[in-house]
């Protein structure tokens, strides 16, 4: 699994990257779209919605499963990738291009992880 | 701690996620991931490891006559190498437990029954086992797999004697060579394809599922897991114990009225299906318009907003390419075309009744 050193995550398996214009994509880890299998629907949030620090944003299902994505920052939604509308499966094709939302005007950020320490908690978690 | 089947190993070492399930570990699916193996199925073969389930001898003079008391279904009319699917109702009407019967001969039967169900099932027909009647669990001495799709024939005949291979669906043949070992092989399965599912002593499983993956290498066939059973059941249109039929749920409701023969003297249940009369609800297929995908439990409502349902399972469908859900529907909202909606999680989503199944493969 693939977990790149220019971003953060979070322990419920979201990664986040900081844009040049100060604000952020969050998207879902590798482990994530690994473990929640082929993901056939996404449902986001629209752009100005308020986003809270460990609440649920956005709901990814695969086949079998329904799963929330919680929200690393409290901020305001940016912008959206209405790609993911059609083709979900982009998360499991390429999961850190495939960001979910863009967030800005972060107010407050939760604990992040750098891939090292991701690594070895989801290590821990197995 | 739960059960492993013989063929654990050989699930590890594919990469099978492996879940609980009924008291075993089984694989959810391989990495080749659930979609890929639902279109396997539908497209070239795919390859079950369905040990789970449980098999049981019923055998004696009097086995005819206890069967057609224990099950709905009409086991009269069988011949020798027939099987026939059946519910088996408790007193109330609701389902014991479904099942497949295997007819040996009119004082052997093989029952093939769900694996959650077994225990229950085993202290049900034992509390009605009449003195000329014998009941065997042979569960733990059977490795079964399922070869299912298109491509099951050909990959079967390069292991075994083409013509010796039962040809009519729903008809097995209780002794044959697979790949040197013995089988029992019916014309069954749980995917709405063509297929077969194949019953060997307990040991052999590794061998018969190697054998079988090598010969299908060509044809595509792949190792697949309960994942892609239950989306392939659910596009095929089939109800699954526990979902769309459990302990009170009855066969009527459940859309099986065509297993329930109500015309037989008597059977378990009978009185109780004839005093409840016409079931107001009756199992119902949902295609999902908006997006969304109803799950189980999700509460249907008519369009004025009335709750007149729940669904009782839903997926993605791989094949026909939308949501689908089976729901229990009163009968004025079963018409194909009605529009519906689902709460998905709070969100109301609209559906359309549509007629079972899903899908339908294409007739020879």
């Amino acid at each position: 699994m693939n977990f790149p050193a220019n971003l953060k995550y979070t322990k419920s398996h979201e990664w986040l990257k900081k844009t040049a214009e100060g604000t952020v994509q969050i998207g879902l880890t590798d482990h994530a779209q690994n473990e929640l299998g082929d993901l056939v629907f996404v449902n986001l949030p629209s752009v100005g919605d308020a986003l809270t620090v460990g609440e649920s944003f956005a709901d990814v299902e695969s086949v079998k499963a329904v799963s929330d994505v919680f929200s690393p920052v409290t901020a305001v939604v940016a912008a959206v990738n209405e790609l993911l509308l059609d083709d979900p499966a982009m998360i499991n094709t390429d999961c850190y291009d495939a960001w979910l939302i863009e967030a800005e005007g972060i107010e407050l950020e939760d604990e992040l992880l750098n891939a090292e320490e991701y690594e070895a908690f989801i290590q821990e978690e197995a | 701690m739960e059960k492993k089947t013989a063929l654990y190993e050989n699930h590890l070492a594919a990469g099978g996620k492996m879940v609980p399930f009924a008291g075993y570990l089984m694989p959810v699916q391989y990495p080749t991931g659930v979609i890929a193996e639902h279109m396997a199925v539908r497209t070239a073969a795919g390859l079950f490891d369905v040990s789970h389930m449980g098999e049981l001898l019923i055998s004696g003079t009097g086995a005819l006559p206890f069967l057609q008391q224990l099950l709905t279904n009409n086991m009269e009319g069988m011949a020798n190498g027939d099987c026939r699917y059946s519910p088996m109702c408790n007193k109330a009407g609701g389902v014991v437990d479904d099942l497949i019967v295997y007819r040996y001969s009119q004082h052997l039967y093989l029952l093939v029954v769900n694996a959650a169900n077994l225990q229950k099932d085993i202290d049900w027909i034992k509390a009605h086992l009449p003195v000329d009647v014998d009941m065997t669990d042979n569960s733990g001495n059977i490795s079964e797999l399922a070869l299912q799709g298109p491509k099951a024939e050909a990959i079967l005949a390069k292991v075994a004697d083409k013509a010796a291979l039962p040809v009519k669906p729903y008809t097995f043949v209780g002794q044959m060579d697979v790949a040197g070992i013995e089988c029992i092989v019916s014309r069954t399965g749980y995917t709405g394809e063509d297929g077969f599912e194949l019953y060997c002593a307990t040991e052999n499983g590794p061998l018969l599922w190697d054998a079988l993956l090598a010969a299908g290498k060509e044809e595509g066939l792949i190792p697949c897991g309960l994942g892609a059973r239950d989306t392939l059941r659910l596009e095929a249109g089939m109800p699954l114990y526990g979902h769309e039929m459990d302990d009170v749920i009855t066969p009527r409701e459940a859309a099986l009225s065509f297993f329930v023969k109500m015309d037989k003297p008597d059977f378990i249940g009978k009185a109780a299906l004839e005093e409840k009369g016409e079931p107001a609800r009756r199992r119902t297929g949902l295609k999902m318009v908006g997006r969304g995908i109803a799950r189980e439990g999700c509460a249907v409502y008519s369009q004025n907003g009335e709750e007149i349902g729940v669904v009782t399972s839903g997926t993605q469908l791989p094949f026909v390419g939308y949501a689908g859900a089976m729901a229990l529907l009163p009968n004025q909202y079963r018409e194909p075309g009605t529009l519906v909606e689902v709460d998905v999680r709070g969100r109301r989503v609209e559906a359309e009744v549509i007629k079972l199944p899903f899908y339908r493969r294409a007739s020879k």
